[in-house]
């Protein structure tokens, strides 16, 4: 009922992405996804039908206020979480358990510590390619990998002894060297400083450029999903969260993030997200939650004066 | 090095701040390797050899240090001269049958082992032998069914109230059960373990193998949620993720548990074998105790010196292991 008028409210603005991409093309795609957990007062519905379809290449952001769903819609396509309704298709087959074909990156780079980041990704290697590649093959595609994140130097290091964004660059390293067709981030740069965040973000621009990966990330913060991606998914706020707005970001590349500070599309590419974030979603939220009127009228007045939102 | 660690030492190094005050961090540390427990050493020894006469017994005043250091000589001279006898005896076993061997070569030859007593060291050797035998087992059976517990938890559900109850379970309230068992069950004309030995190891094993247990199921269960999806991702059979995911992932907690189960198989030990009289450290103090002689009392304290010092030993020993074996050391 309720997430039903909620999207009854969505503005007229919002363009519904099947019309926008060529159906022929996709390459990953949910339908209808609705995900529903047991809490002790009773089933929580974290999302009520979610439609994506994504191209080979693509690079999607998904984009959303804490709690929308963002991590659930990538379990999905991750296979670690089974929706209740609705399913995912990955280059026509269905997805309905994890694999290395859709590696995922973790926030907290997840290695394990008791491997040195040159067996951690032979860890991955050796389980996906051991019976198509020979020894010597598998030992040039790991130490191949690691430079492609520039960690080749560190290959004999525990994570232990690395800074986490090195961790972070070999928890890439790992995810690439299983050749996934999709390749999953879930705020991969979110526990970074933002020296090392701006770093990894140019190295991932460049990995991207060479390989062409398909890539879902999951991300809050705007600059980043602008810079990197070629469509920003931007979700309404949870609970029954779904697919608010499908954003496509037409900004030539290789991207360089001096030159499009100044660059009016990324501009007002960022403008849309944040409009998004903190206008619409706002607004959306205050209307589900009408009963507490003089709540409503103060979260108002906070968004009014927060222009210092943006740099969320 | 590493024996005489500070982690025993962690209190008396407080003391030394205070005392020595700012500026001398160097000399506090030199201290605290050496000097202090030397200190405490030399204190305890102080404080025993003034007391000690104090405290009479049915068997003389308690001994002081003095005797029991003359008495750890006399023990040892008596295992010297003990071997001595032994390769006597066995030499001459052998001249005699290479001599009736020589006469008829078809002869019968009989070879007896040296029948004398048990010395001390022999003592120490079987306690030793029997406390790795019980703590292997132990560790054999704990560790595995601490993975199986920790993947699942129903099955920890349904063993944890078990667990608990039994956990606390002293050994002398084994040990007659055990010996019944082993009496009943252990039945052969040629065994290959003696039936005290058999009986003392499996107490040692059911009381020590419950921290092992618990710590194991614990680490398994505690391996951190990414790793597990990482496994998943990539497709991990059961045992890899086993080999390769979660038992290394709980190496530390395991090895925790390890050290206290060897501490509490060891103490266990020297009751059970004082109980059941099977041959170790703990029968050598009960016939000593039995034997009731002017030495005894001294003899039972070097035994008690001794325990300690071989305690403190193993768990030194499973500390060095760990720190080869555990990635977070």
């Amino acid at each position: 009922m309720n997430s039903e008028r909620i999207r009854g409210m969505t503005p007229a603005r919002t363009t519904a992405h099947t019309e926008v991409i060529p159906m022929t093309k996709s390459h990953l795609e949910l339908t209808g996804i609705e995900m529903a957990f047991d809490t002790p007062k009773g089933p929580f519905v974290a999302l009520d039908n979610v439609n994506l379809k994504i191209r080979k290449g693509e690079f999607v952001s998904l984009i959303g206020h804490s709690g929308c769903g963002k991590s659930t819609v990538l379990n999905i396509v991750a296979g670690l979480l089974q929706a209740n309704k609705g399913g995912c298709v990955l280059d026509g087959r269905e997805v309905n358990s994890p694999g290395p074909e859709r590696a995922v990156v973790f926030q907290n780079h997840a290695l394990m510590p008791w491997l040195t980041v040159y067996e951690n990704v032979e860890l991955a290697v050796q389980q996906v390619f051991r019976k198509t590649m020979s020894r010597q093959r598998r030992k040039d595609w790991i130490h191949h990998n690691l430079e492609l994140v520039n960690m080749a130097h560190a290959a004999n290091k525990r994570p232990g002894e690395i800074s986490g964004g090195m961790a972070q660059r070999v928890g890439i390293a790992r995810a690439l060297a299983m050749k996934p067709s999709v390749l999953l981030m879930d705020e991969p740069f979110g526990a970074l400083d933002a020296l090392t965040r701006a770093h990894l973000q140019d190295s991932l621009m460049d990995i991207q450029q060479e390989l062409n990966n398909t890539v879902i990330m999951i991300t809050h913060d705007v600059d980043e999903a602008v810079l990197l991606s070629d469509r920003i998914i931007m979700m309404t706020n949870g609970p029954a969260a779904t697919v608010g707005e499908d954003l496509h970001i037409d900004l030539p590349r290789p991207r360089n993030r001096v030159t499009l500070a100044d660059h009016p599309g990324y501009v007002h590419y960022r403008q849309e997200v944040l409009k998004f974030l903190y206008e619409k979603q706002r607004k959306l939220e205050n209307l589900s939650q009408r009963r507490t009127a003089s709540a409503t009228t103060n979260q108002q007045a906070r968004a009014s004066d927060e222009p210092g939102a943006a740099r969320a | 090095m590493t024996i005489l660690d500070t982690t025993n030492v962690a209190l008396p190094a407080g003391w030394l701040r205070t005392l020595s005050g700012r500026g001398s961090a160097a000399l506090a540390r030199a201290g605290r390797q050496l000097l202090l427990p030397l200190t405490g050493i030399l204190l305890f020894v102080g404080f025993w050899q003034l007391a000690a006469p104090q405290v009479n017994t049915s068997l003389g005043s308690f001994p002081g240090p003095a005797q029991v250091f003359d008495q750890a000589g006399q023990l040892w001279q008596e295992h010297v001269n003990q071997r001595a006898r032994a390769d006597q005896f066995l030499a001459m076993q052998e001249a005699r049958n290479a001599r009736l061997l020589d006469a008829n070569p078809d002869a019968e030859v009989k070879l007896r082992s040296y029948p004398g007593a048990p010395t001390f060291p022999d003592q120490v050797a079987t306690s030793l032998g029997t406390v790795l035998a019980g703590f292997v087992l132990a560790t054999v059976i704990a560790v595995p069914m601490g993975i199986v517990f920790g993947l699942n938890r129903h099955f920890q559900a349904a063993v944890n109230p078990l667990i608990q109850v039994f956990k606390p379970v002293s050994p002398l309230a084994w040990l007659p059960l055990v010996t019944m068992v082993v009496s009943a069950t252990y039945v052969s004309d040629d065994p290959l373990f003696e039936k005290a030995f058999l009986t003392s190891m499996i107490t040692v094993t059911l009381c020590s193998l419950w921290p092992t247990l618990i710590n194991t199921s614990v680490g398994v269960a505690a391996v951190n949620p990414d790793l597990l999806n990482v496994s998943r991702v990539l497709r991990l059979s059961f045992a890899s993720h086993v080999r390769k995911v979660v038992l290394p992932s709980s190496v530390p907690m395991i090895f925790t548990g390890l050290r206290v189960s060897l501490g509490i198989a060891w103490m266990v030990l020297i009751a059970a074998e004082m109980l059941a009289q099977s041959p170790g450290l703990g029968k050598f103090v009960w016939d000593e105790f039995q034997n009731g002689s002017s030495q005894s009392l001294s003899r039972i304290m070097v035994a008690v010196l001794t325990i300690g010092l071989i305690g403190f030993l193993l768990d030194r020993l499973m500390l060095l292991i760990q720190k080869q074996v555990a990635w977070n050391e």
